[in-house]
């Protein structure tokens, strides 16, 4: 049976699980509006660490086991780990998944990476080459400050397009068998590029890319937005989600009443993150969370989450090369 | 046939180039605009009373019977120790955020500019952290800096009529 639907698109035959999920944030998204769909709020960026990358190797690996832990499974169990964070060769992932020793497929996809875990995760187990995967995404706001930006105590002004690094990481354990919302659908996204060469307005780089995977999922799938009960994208912040409600109306397309990004749901307005959380950790703690919990006691049955990407490098940035972004789609439905 | 698909090229580049255009305007509608009056209102204020504690140290060193030279000396040190300081308990960052250029311009900015590297990297060791990424944003300041100082100084000499040798 041919699982592809017009040019990008998959449609799962025997749709994978989502049998449990967990996370943990810093203190920050602790503070803010979903604070209630948080499994572990940390007491400080450091969390008696070392260096801010060990903090997010923790992060991971606690959040991984504890949704083994809360899927009532062990570790030996997980046939396949597939996950990704934003620093240069995948540092904190590396160092996390070293201590829970099964197989790994690591993934960069920057911001995108968690749809991009549970996208591959499910052609996985689809395809019958596993029968229970964990999928993880993390950030760190100073590890990633000091990787992309600057020192996080230089006295910057940060423009108001800005957007406020997530530090946080989610994980889900994909299942052939068990309760829970199904990944049904599943679009892969291409690398759109519109010329967007500043760093501080990622929302707006990647908001062309998210309306142009939505749009070949709703063209590829041949349902109209109002099939999701709602369309989250993963971290375009107020200015990309803007954005994307434009676009999305020239193409003829209403989504302003059933969408929402992940980035605009995690801080509150007192709190001065301009214009809304990014990294991978955004989707991966509202998914995780708020998303997963809302599916599970059946207030939203459908929806599609979709992760975005920008996928420069300071390398890039410096040689003042644009840049160029990325999402992808997955549906999940009760 | 070569001129063929080289026009065909530069015209996709075209269309693309008017498309990113469009792109632009519409990000250009939909993202705020930093609140001037008040950034210009937060660099004056900030700046105005740094470079006055400035002016009543030298003033203080000049009571105690100092030369002017020496007096705006000792003032930079103390200014410098301040900045430093105030980085490394966390404020400066918090100064900065509200002042921009008010607090980035003085001396004192160019001392949190080196200390708040020199502190983010201390994981890294002294030598490849803190001794290498010590100078990584007041680098590019320093050498233009002398640069400058060194076309300034030759541009001076010319105009002494090279009398100085």
């Amino acid at each position: 049976m041919n699982k592809k639907r017009g040019s990008q698109s998959l449609v799962f035959a025997s749709p994978p699980i989502i049998t449990s999920t967990a996370n943990i944030v810093g203190p920050m998204e602790g503070k803010g509006l979903l604070q209630e769909h948080f499994d572990c709020i940390m007491p400080d960026n450091l969390n008696n660490l070392d260096s801010w990358e060990q903090c997010e190797s923790y992060m991971m690996e606690w959040a991984i086991k504890t949704a083994v832990n809360k899927d009532n499974s062990t570790m030996d169990m997980i046939d396949c780990v597939l996950a990704g964070d934003l620093l240069n060769q995948l540092m904190s992932t590396h160092f996390a998944v070293k201590k829970i020793n099964r197989p790994f497929l690591g993934l960069y996809g920057a911001c995108s990476t968690m749809v991009e875990s549970l996208l591959v995760g499910a052609i996985v187990l689809d395809g019958g080459f596993a029968n229970k995967v964990a999928v993880a995404a993390s950030s760190h706001h100073d590890a990633a400050e000091r990787q992309y930006r600057f020192p996080s105590e230089l006295g910057v002004q940060r423009p108001p397009s800005s957007q406020w690094t997530v530090t946080g990481s989610g994980a889900a354990i994909l299942s052939l068998l068990g309760n829970g919302p199904r990944i049904t659908a599943a679009t892969i996204g291409k690398i759109v590029d519109y010329g967007i060469k500043d760093p501080n307005a990622m929302g707006s780089a990647m908001a062309p890319a998210a309306s142009d995977t939505l749009l070949r999922h709703l063209q590829d799938t041949g349902r109209a937005p109002a099939y999701y009960d709602m369309i989250f994208t993963g971290d375009l912040g107020s200015v990309g989600k803007q954005l994307v409600i434009q676009l999305m109306k020239e193409q003829g397309l209403d989504i302003s009443s059933n969408y929402q990004d992940c980035g605009c749901m995690i801080y509150r307005e007192e709190q001065d993150t301009h214009a809304g959380a990014s990294g991978c950790a955004s989707s991966a703690i509202v998914f995780s969370g708020y998303i997963y919990r809302a599916l599970m006691t059946s207030k939203l049955k459908k929806i599609l989450l979709l992760g975005t990407g920008s996928l420069h490098s300071t390398t890039s940035y410096q040689q003042k090369e644009s840049i160029p972004c990325i999402a992808h789609a997955v549906a999940v439905e009760v | 046939m070569s001129n063929e698909i080289i026009s065909k090229q530069s015209k996709e580049q075209l269309k693309q180039q008017v498309e990113q255009q469009r792109y632009q305007d519409k990000v250009d509608k939909f993202t705020p605009k930093p609140p001037l009056l008040k950034n210009i209102c937060w660099a004056f204020v900030v700046g105005g009373l740094i470079c006055l504690l400035g002016q009543f140290i030298t003033d203080y060193f000049s009571g105690l019977g100092l030369s002017k030279k020496e007096a705006s000396n000792y003032a930079t040190i103390v200014l410098v120790f301040l900045g430093s300081f105030l980085t490394g308990l966390g404020v400066y960052d918090e100064l900065g955020k509200r002042a921009g250029a008010g607090s980035v311009v003085p001396i004192t900015g160019f001392a949190n500019s080196i200390v708040a590297p020199a502190m983010e990297f201390k994981r890294e060791g002294y030598v490849f952290g803190i001794g290498a990424k010590m100078f990584v944003i007041a680098g590019p300041v320093l050498v233009y800096g002398m640069v400058t100082a060194f076309i300034v100084g030759l541009i001076y000499w010319m105009g002494q009529g090279n009398r100085g040798l």
